[in-house]
């Protein structure tokens, strides 16, 4: 079976422009849902406070919990229906400076105090104090740039400088725009969220070295052509692998998506938007770069 | 050539055994003793997120502990000045300094000599709000850094002593940094009671109570609950005490829960060391008639009076609690003070439930995925895709079992990282399989073809796993927890990755086209 015939060619230089404006307005999106939010929607890893899981024995009103919870005097508690039949639900307290450390403590006494000690069962606690959750976020976007700029690095010490700004370039785009989609969808921004766009930057990359390893195999071949005619070729050539290796990625992906649970859902949705924008960048973000750069070489 | 191929085919058989038998543990509920003797029993360990349980990162108050420090320097300096005969120096404790005022010229060489003698480890500081006639000391840098270090050590033994004894399997109690502790308890219960057993600072003194209960120069208000005898409604009340604390709880060798009578709820009785003994004999002779307030982290549990001189060596702490509180006052009793209070920065508690369904979602993600991907490939590569997917078996074979080997942790966005890994292993087996059809298409034979595509395409698959390889690393040092359960899986399934899908599928076919069999490609 093939997907992409051999000798196809699609001239995508000849789309560059088209491209950009692309890109360019998926990048004015993402930024204007972060302006829009007011920054990235941080989930308790980040933002600190406490998140309670809890599930009832039977359908619960949410006005009934919210009723119990008005009790504890704790400001902007949200309670969600996780919609498991109206029996689980997330209840949120944002981090105090200075109140209690034992949030979640008071909250069950306020709910046994409703509904009684057998009615209902803590699944989750998750409490992050303003410290951790500010040395998190710094260590976070470390992790993010180091590896863009390390991974730019390796590119460019196995090809060429060129190919490695390139890549770097493509690998911001990525990371940029899944953080966007995560903002646009208003998921929470947690560090399973950092795992993910870690993974894209270190899977988006690969179909960026496969066209990389094919500009420069075919560079050595067609001596006359010019580097337009190469690139376009290369990117042919390798459009096979590309689309076939990340069609099986996006499919155990969204398997984790559907199956996975609420734990992992905004993982698999980083990964996903991460992995098919990366797909897209490599074709039409690195290439660009690559060649825009060699025609000031030649101007100058 | 066909020697290689013998020994390439040994190499994966033997690795092949070694990973079953080091997967046997972790799938089969109770090995006979046979295996234990002669094999590993190790299993993959499953993460808080997946059995359930409490993770807790404390935060040791490094501030206090120095504080602390000082007081006792604090005194010691006065009684050195006692011994030295020096009058009229005042010692105080400002914040994150010592002031000693010295009334003359003369006092203060005096003062200067003892502390240049006696303590070397202060230092004097020329902080601009120091007045006439006063000095500031602190402590120096190596000091501080042993106090530090002191601090974190004990916390650490007297949080382990505690935990040692809450009866949980397996906990892990470890220093991280300069002032954290990580706590892990999994399949815990009740992680409320934990959270308390663990955030007592347990600082236990005893003080008088004033007399008339009048306040004074000397004396400070502390709160305390008593139960009221006509409604046995617990109540607030307020003690004013003498600020001078007469013993505290480093005297205590032992403390005991006893259990309830018909007069009183179940109380905690103390055992004191021979210097405690001789001291709490001596305060009770003293004071015959006041009466005694017994504190802990400055909260008065009982100030029962004092009938009579108590010898012994036996003291009890009387309360409102019930047979759970008082045993965990004895543990904590027992384990002794933390040298400064810790806070809970970060917590995560999963319940079993949830561990359970999230081990249950992990488990058919992986196998829907991976059935997609497996189905997907022999389709579309025929008997190519078949080899892959073998490889792709043996990959995850190859990865549970490192897992084991390790001990590694198993957790929720691990088992992610293995679905993951079958998505993205077979890239190495698509850019070989590509590569052989477009050489095939060259015209090329099946034996060339071959060889081209795996030649071709390994600096390819080189180049991108590494480049995954790297991101997982800076992941790894970055996350914690689950994250870092999710950086384990994916670097150590890169690596059983580029040995399944290149190694392994390459001698599969080096092996047929060395038996002449191969002579057309079925790609």
């Amino acid at each position: 079976m093939e997907l992409i015939k051999p000798g196809t060619t699609i001239d995508f230089v000849r789309y560059t422009k088209w491209a950009l404006l692309f890109s360019a307005s998926l990048i004015l999106l993402s930024c204007g849902s972060f302006w829009y939010h007011g920054g990235l929607n941080y989930g308790v890893d980040f933002a600190g406070g406490t998140v309670v899981q809890i599930r009832f024995n039977q359908p619960t009103n949410i006005a009934d919990i919210r009723r119990a919870l008005a009790t504890v005097n704790i400001a902007n508690i949200t309670v969600q229906d996780l919609g498991q039949g109206g029996n689980e639900f997330l209840i949120r307290m944002p981090a105090s400076e200075s109140g209690s450390q034992d949030l979640s403590t008071q909250m069950q006494q306020a709910l046994t105090g409703q509904f009684g000690e057998q009615a209902f069962e803590v699944r989750r606690i998750e409490t992050v104090g303003p410290r951790v959750g500010k040395d998190l976020r710094r260590k976070a976007l470390l992790a993010v740039l180091f590896a863009t700029v390390m991974i730019g690095g390796y590119i460019a010490f196995r090809f060429e400088p060129r190919f490695g700004v390139g890549a770097a370039v493509a690998l911001a785009h990525d990371v940029l725009i899944a953080a966007g989609a995560l903002s646009l969808m208003n998921m929470e921004f947690d560090l399973t969220v950092v795992a993910a766009l870690l993974t894209v930057i270190g899977f988006s990359v690969n179909d960026t070295v496969i066209v990389c390893d094919r500009i420069r195999e075919n560079m050595r071949k067609m001596r006359r052509e010019t580097l337009a005619a190469v690139i376009n070729k290369s990117i042919n050539e390798t459009l096979s692998r590309t689309i076939i290796t990340s069609g099986t990625a996006v499919l155990v992906i969204i398997s984790l998506l559907v199956l996975g649970g609420e734990v992992i859902h905004a993982f698999a949705f980083a990964l996903l938007v991460g992995i098919t924008v990366g797909t897209y960048s490599s074709i039409y973000v690195a290439s660009p770069i690559i060649l825009f750069w060699a025609q000031e070489d030649r101007r100058r | 050539m066909r020697k290689g191929i013998v020994y390439r085919a040994l190499l994966v058989v033997a690795l092949i055994v070694a990973a079953v038998i080091y997967l046997v543990p972790s799938f089969v509920t109770s090995l006979p003793d046979w295996w234990v003797r002669f094999f590993p029993s190790r299993k993959i360990r499953l993460g808080l997120d997946l059995r359930g349980g409490t993770y807790l990162l404390l935060n040791v108050d490094l501030e206090k502990a120095k504080e602390n420090a000082l007081d006792q320097h604090a005194e010691q300096l006065r009684r050195a000045l006692r011994e030295e005969h020096i009058a009229g120096v005042e010692v105080e404790r400002v914040g994150q300094s010592l002031r000693v005022r010295t009334p003359t010229q003369e006092a203060k060489n005096a003062t200067e000599k003892v502390l240049a003698e006696q303590f070397p480890m202060l230092t004097m500081t020329g902080a601009p709000a120091v007045a006439e006639g006063e000095m500031a000391l602190v402590f120096d840098r190596r000091e501080t850094q042993r106090l530090q270090e002191y601090a974190l050590e004990q916390s650490l033994e007297t949080l382990r002593n505690r935990i040692d004894q809450f009866g949980v399997t397996e906990p892990s109690v470890q220093r991280q940094g300069d002032q954290d502790i990580v706590v892990q308890l999994p399949g815990i219960q009740d992680p409320e009671r934990a959270k308390a057993l663990i955030g007592k600072t347990a600082v236990l003194e005893f003080k008088l109570v004033a007399e008339n209960g009048t306040g004074g120069e000397n004396t400070e208000i502390l709160n305390g609950q008593e139960r009221d005898p006509l409604s046995g409604q617990m109540r607030r009340v307020t003690y004013t005490l003498e600020k001078k604390t007469l013993m505290t709880g480093d005297v205590v060798a032992d403390a005991r829960v006893r259990p309830s009578t018909e007069f009183e709820g179940p109380y905690v009785e103390l055992v004191l060391n021979d210097r405690g003994a001789r001291l709490f004999e001596q305060i009770t002779r003293e004071h015959v008639g006041r009466r005694l307030a017994i504190i802990l982290d400055n909260t008065v549990y009982s100030a029962p009076v004092i009938r009579e001189r108590i010898g012994g060596g036996r003291a009890s702490i009387t309360g409102s609690f019930d047979i759970k509180e008082a045993r965990d006052l004895a543990i904590v009793l027992r384990a002794g003070a933390l040298p400064a209070p810790v806070t809970i920065a970060e917590e995560r508690t999963v319940g079993p439930s949830l561990g359970k369904d999230s081990i249950e979602q992990g488990i058919l993600s992986f196998i829907v995925g991976g059935s997609l991907v497996v189905v997907f490939m022999v389709v579309y590569y025929k008997w190519a895709g078949v080899l892959a997917d073998v490889a792709v078996l043996l990959n995850v074979i190859f990865l549970l079992a490192t897992l084991a080997a390790f001990e590694a942790t198993l957790t929720l966005p691990g088992i992610a990282g293995i679905v993951l890994t079958l998505g993205m292993a077979v890239d190495a087996n698509v850019l070989i399989n590509e590569r052989m059809r477009e050489e095939l298409r060259a015209g090329k034979s099946a034996r060339a073809a071959v060889e081209a595509g795996y030649e071709r395409a390994l600096p390819a698959i080189l180049d991108s796993n590494i480049t995954t390889f790297l991101s997982g690393l800076i992941l790894f040092q970055f996350g914690s927890g689950p994250v870092r359960g999710f950086a384990v899986t994916l670097c150590i399934g890169i690596i059983t990755t580029v040995f399944t899908a290149v190694f392994c599928t390459r001698l599969v076919y080096d092996t047929l086209l060395a038996r002449r069999r191969l002579v057309a490609v079925s790609v």
